[in-house]
């Protein structure tokens, strides 16, 4: 038996430990989860770090941080250990924060209604009418069962003497839901048994209590009523939430961009037109909601969203303007709101808070500066939190000025103690850190009454005596597990009951956005797959020696410049004399390894992938896991090489192929969740139509260079080709021979058997165009129609023919080809110009005096 | 004895025409001139071309009309004419009399000394959180927004205005003096976006900067203040005609005083040095120049445009106001408590 984790974990301090009691003693919500890791080995506990990291990593899980330059997405930090709370404590924890809820429902009910608190003096007009959080458009509005507080979260730190606290209020936009349940999937993964045997209670009625409310609360139409989740885009902090809610709860994700406001209705678009949307759930801001009532400057929002509120013809959630409540000073006026409102004194405490617009409070901040935390009382003021204690003479003198100076913008408050908890380190195999936790609790309103999540996102600070806990600098997160006192309610969402009349086929509801990224996105795919198949033909030459290879290699060259793969003859960094065989090789190997990953981001197949990889994000909640974690990995191997191409001098032929067949593998891979993963629905088909012009115009276009060359025929040239186009085994296997230019560009150009060749690839463009011109409406597109009747008409027995005429034969194909090349590229505008053109075009602001 | 009433007739015409169709525009209209105890509409008409796909009317959150527009069909121009006759009475503060000269340069014909007011002082501990009773309407126009900030930068440009227990009306009469002086009216030297701390600055501007800048200071006290859309009834030259099209939209600033008339908000225009009565019609009230900007727009598409805008305010013959006297105009805010009017020197 491994000796106990408990001998090097710390002993208590001067905070509450969630595993000990204050003798040392392990609590009873933690002793068969702290058996079963003491008698697990350092093996098993290694194996079960890695399966969490690999499932944080293939999920994608992510967090941006603003602040990191590169703005690239985090994976986020999840620890192997939830924070375990037993029955009786939580339906305490439970009931008063669900009164919480209710009563800052009721005072923003009020706030934007009569405003008793401000008439009678409860509440300071400055932290109202001061905040830019007050949307003064929405006085008087009231939102349908007078619910402005849909999904609420509250910032719990328990003190040393073991009591809750609430530190913050999450009013307006609280994130942490999705990512509370992500670390569930996750962690209840990894310790299944456990998870079943200690009777933890699910998270998933809870999401369907939000779901079922938000219809509930929606205006009725006589549809179904289309609810979207409402999401500042890819580069938020926590879009990585909005996409997993969304796909989870079943509502489209969009962007600003995907509503319009007609009338005094809003409306998705579509590509089978606009579609009217009943709720939107929202991520956005505030203020970003609409760039004619509220903030001018803001693109991300939609234009007439307010009146449509007004009018009830949508619901918002949370309602617009609950950002009020999002205030370090407000707390300090709860307990008098809460008996005015709800008759009711308020259950759990807040942090004690002073708000130095009162003169009192003012002094009392000033001469006790050395215990409490300054703050902003706006969120706009973007004031960092000022730690009285660490303060030199000069600093503190300086901040006594500021808060003489301007005092209701300040607000000091007492400093919080965090519990601690057990977290897995990282570093050893078995060992127990104490570290500082705070518990977000999340509340969902619903027309009867309010439900509070059974868990929670417990956040995990950096160090044991922390102050703050912050993902944004460097927290971690746990699965927070609430032990159940009877049964488990089995409830999942996934398998929710759906009557005939819930039946919703192909995808309505996509917006055209979407769609287009999609469409780019098999267009992107397709690139990428066949610039890495060039590429590797021609590199791959360097592996062999003699006459044959080195003739294909200056081939496969040849037609990368023609490509545009690699730069021109006369911009490349050419050696001035020419250059003996040797290192001719040499240099085409650079010139072809770089093409592989450019300086710029933009460069190269990886600027391809980059672009791949991007409009992927754009569509992220329309694939499925299996697809994104192709994906994670291809981003994945990107960076690794970029890095190790950054760092040598000189990157080895053998990596720069390897490379290579990962780019293929995970081509391949996307395409085949395309073909077999997807709904068939228009996004799919856009995808799908994406995929096939792209191989068209790289067909078209390569295929008319490569008959420019000067040994187009030559055999060892055919081969690289076949292997281009992906057509080499087909090859082998009907002629078994050396190839031979006629086979070989019958079975490429013309066989439409063949899903590799240009014939194929016009056939069935042309008849997804067709269905798509049949289900969205609108004339069929004839170029494709004409440009098969030409290929048909050429006689492909003209290569049979001694040279001359086969020269003549193949300058015509390539001149047939190059126009072939030229109408796709026409195609995709003209698809773009059709379907796509109301989506392009960023809203903008006038004003006129 | 009834004052004799102003009548005017205003036509402010604004004029978008864009470089490429916009496909969708959305107006927000505040051009409908609010009814207040001195001032009310005899007639009113906003015409539109092309005609909105759909219109709503309404009252913004300060009770000022507002005009909701939504034009979802191509097009390539948007004109909005508004039309507006209307009647204003004198409304200076009781007891607002003739200064005796000083031979400071103003605008106005006259200088006009202000009624006896509290010192400045207790005005702000009259409303500072804590006091009672608790004036909400004063409360609304205190703090920051979106292009007025609270600064002790201000503070301290209105110290030398606001002097100990100086009397709030007379100090606020100092400052926009103070602001008259010492700022140039530029209108190359600013545009809507340029801060109200860089005005300070700069110390140009046009009449938008100058409230703003007036309202910062007064906020910056802990003071209330708002900020006025309006016209002004530019004064030809005598002997010539009025320039037609010469006259523009107007701002100026408007500050609470308590325990005169029982509380009451006092017009101060720092763009001229005056104290709007009669010259000044009033159109719209809010915290700054975002909440009633006359057009405000999200158009999508259109990519460059030109904008003209012209006001024409022209007095109504002196016979048309035999009637002018207002009633008391259903809806009219404080109808029912119409100032008195003061023996102004006008």
């Amino acid at each position: 038996m491994p000796r106990s984790l408990l001998a090097s974990y710390p002993k208590q301090g001067d905070r509450f430990d969630e595993m000990l009691d204050q003798d040392g003693v392990v609590r009873p919500a933690w002793r068969a989860f702290l058996g079963h890791l003491d008698a697990a080995s350092g093996e098993q506990m290694r194996h079960r770090c890695a399966d969490l990291h690999r499932r944080i990593v293939e999920n994608g899980v992510t967090y941006n941080v603003y602040a990191d330059p590169k703005g690239a997405d985090r994976p986020w930090e999840l620890d192997l250990l939830p924070l375990i709370l037993p029955a009786a404590e939580w339906q305490q924890l439970a009931a008063a924060v669900s009164q919480r809820a209710r009563l800052l429902n009721a005072v923003l009910q009020d706030l934007y209604g009569p405003q008793e608190l401000l008439r009678d003096g409860s509440l300071p007009p400055a932290l109202v009418y001061g905040h830019n959080n007050f949307l003064w458009p929405c006085r008087g509005t009231r939102p349908p069962g007078d619910v402005f507080l849909h999904l609420y979260a509250a910032d719990l730190a328990r003190s040393p003497d073991g009591r809750w606290w609430v530190i913050a209020d999450r009013t307006q936009a609280p994130s942490g839901a999705g990512y509370a349940l992500e670390n569930r999937t996750i962690v209840g993964r990894v310790f299944p048994d456990l998870f079943r045997d200690l009777q933890v209670q699910h998270l998933a009625s809870f999401f369907r209590d939000l779901q079922e409310s938000l219809a509930a609360f929606a205006p009725q139409s006589n549809e179904a009523p289309l609810i979207v989740l409402l999401t500042p885009g890819a580069y938020n902090e926590t879009y990585f939430e909005h996409a997993y809610l969304a796909r989870y709860l079943g509502f489209p994700l969009v962007e600003g961009q995907d509503l319009t406001v007609r009338g005094d209705c809003v409306y998705l678009k579509t590509l089978s037109g606009l579609r009217r949307v009943h709720a939107i759930l929202r991520r956005l801001d505030d203020d970003f909601c609409d760039p004619l009532e509220l903030r001018a400057d803001s693109a991300l929002g939609v234009a007439g969203l307010l009146q449509a509120v007004r009018a009830g013809k949508v619901l918002v959630a949370n309602a617009l303007g609950s950002g009020l409540l999002e205030s370090a000073a407000l707390p300090g006026f709860l307990p008098g709101a809460c008996v005015k409102l709800l008759g009711e004194e308020l259950a759990m405490p807040s942090v004690a808070t002073w708000w130095c617009g009162e003169q009192a409070a003012l002094e009392f901040t000033i001469a006790h500066l050395d215990r409490l935390v300054i703050k902003g009382s706006y969120p706009s003021q973007k004031f960092d939190p000022v730690f009285g204690n660490q303060l030199s003479s000069r600093r503190r003198a300086e901040m006594i000025a500021r808060l003489r100076a301007r005092p209701q913008a300040y607000v000091a408050q007492e400093l919080v103690n965090f519990s601690r908890a057990p977290a897995w380190s990282k570093q050893h195999d078995r060992r127990l850190l104490a570290r500082g936790v705070g518990l977000r609790v999340f509340v969902a309103a619903t027309p009867s009454g309010h439900v509070v999540m059974p868990g929670g996102l417990t956040r995990v600070a950096a160090v044991s005596n922390a102050r703050i806990i912050s993902m944004q600098r460097g927290g971690s997160s746990k699965d927070t597990w609430v032990l159940a006192e009877g049964a488990v309610n089995p409830f999942s969402l996934l398998k929710h009951t759906v009557g005939k009349a819930d039946l919703v086929r192909g995808g309505y509801n996509l917006s055209s956005r979407i769609v287009e990224n999609l469409y780019w996105f098999g267009r992107y795919s397709e690139r990428c797959d066949k610039t890495a198949r060039l590429l590797r033909a021609g590199l791959s030459r360097l592996l062999d020696s003699g006459a044959d290879a080195s003739r294909a290699l200056l081939a496969a060259f040849d037609l990368c410049q023609a490509l545009q793969i690699v730069p021109a003859a006369d911009a490349a960094a050419q050696p001035a004399e020419p250059s003996p065989p040797a290192t001719a090789g040499a240099a085409h190997q650079v010139l072809l390894v770089q093409a592989i990953c450019g300086k710029q981001w933009g460069d190269g197949l990886a600027g391809g992938i980059r672009r791949l990889l991007w409009v992927a994000t754009q569509v992220r909640e329309r694939f499925s896991l299996d697809n994104w974690h192709a994906i994670n990995r291809l981003q994945h191997q990107l960076q690794c090489y970029a890095q190790a191409a950054g760092e040598a001098q000189r990157v080895e032929l053998s990596d720069a192929l390897a490379f290579l067949d990962q780019v293929l593998l995970a081509a391949s891979s996307l395409a085949g969740f395309a073909m077999d993963n997807m709904t068939r629905d228009d996004g799919w088909r856009f995808l799908i139509i994406g995929r096939r012009l792209e191989r068209l115009a790289f067909l078209a276009a390569s295929l008319g260079q490569y008959l420019r060359l000067p040994a187009a025929s030559a055999a060892a040239n055919l081969e690289w080709l076949l292997e281009l186009t992906d057509s080499i085994i087909t090859y082998r296997s009907r002629y078994m021979a050396r190839a031979q230019i006629l086979p070989a560009l019958d079975l490429i150009v013309f066989d439409d058997a063949n899903p590799h060749s240009v014939a194929f690839q016009i056939d069935v463009l042309a008849r997804d165009l067709d269905k798509l011109a049949h289900l969205l409406g609108g004339p069929a597109d004839p170029a494709l129609h004409s440009a098969r009747q030409r290929l048909q008409a050429f006689d492909v027995g003209r290569f049979e023919a001694d040279d001359a005429r086969e020269a003549d034969a193949a300058r015509d194909l390539a001149a047939l080809l190059a126009d072939l090349a030229l109408a796709a590229a026409a195609l995709s505008d003209r698809l773009t110009m059709r379907y796509f053109s109301h989506v392009g075009g960023i809203s903008h602001h006038t004003l006129a005096w | 004895m009834q004052p004799p009433a102003i009548r005017y007739h205003i036509v402010h015409e604004t004029v978008y025409r864009y470089a490429s169709p916009v496909s969708l525009s959305r107006q927000l209209l505040h051009l409908t001139p609010r009814n207040c105890s001195w001032q009310r509409t005899l007639a009113h008409h906003i015409a539109v071309e092309p005609t909105a796909s759909w219109t709503d009317q309404r009252l913004d959150c300060y009770a000022n009309p507002v005009s909701d527009l939504a034009f979802e069909f191509p097009h390539r121009s948007l004109e909005v004419r508004a039309e507006s006759t209307l009647e204003v009475l004198p409304h200076l503060p009781a007891g607002t009399r003739a200064a005796p000269a000083s031979g400071r340069r103003t605008a106005a014909p006259l200088p006009l000394c202000l009624p006896d007011s509290p010192p400045w002082e207790d005005v702000r501990a009259a409303l500072a959180y804590g006091a009672r009773p608790v004036t909400l309407s004063a409360a609304e126009f205190q703090f920051e927004s979106p292009h007025v900030r609270v600064k002790h930068e201000f503070a301290a440009y209105a110290a030398a205005a606001f002097t100990p227990r100086r009397p709030l009306l007379a100090a606020t009469q100092a400052l926009m003096q103070r602001i008259f002086d010492e700022f140039e009216f530029d209108p190359e030297a600013t545009t809507i976006a340029t801060p109200v701390l860089s005005v300070l600055a700069d110390k140009r501007g046009v009449c938008q900067d100058f409230a703003h800048l007036m309202l910062a200071c007064l906020r910056s006290l802990g003071l209330a203040a708002r900020y006025v859309s309006g016209y002004l009834l530019t004064t030809p030259p005598p002997g010539q005609p009025r320039m037609i099209g010469a006259d523009a939209s107007h701002a100026w600033i408007s500050v609470y005083c308590p325990e005169v008339e029982g509380g009451r908000w006092v017009d101060f225009d720092p763009t001229n040095n005056l104290l709007p009565d009669t010259q000044h019609i009033t159109l719209a009230w809010g915290r700054d120049f975002a909440d009633v900007s006359p057009l405000r727009g999200v158009i999508l598409g259109g990519d460059e445009h030109e904008l003209a805008v012209a006001v024409t305010v022209t007095p109504l013959a002196a016979d048309s106001t035999a009637d002018a006297a207002p009633k008391d105009a259903p809806g009219a805010p404080g109808a029912n408590a119409r100032w008195p009017v003061g023996d102004a020197g006008t």
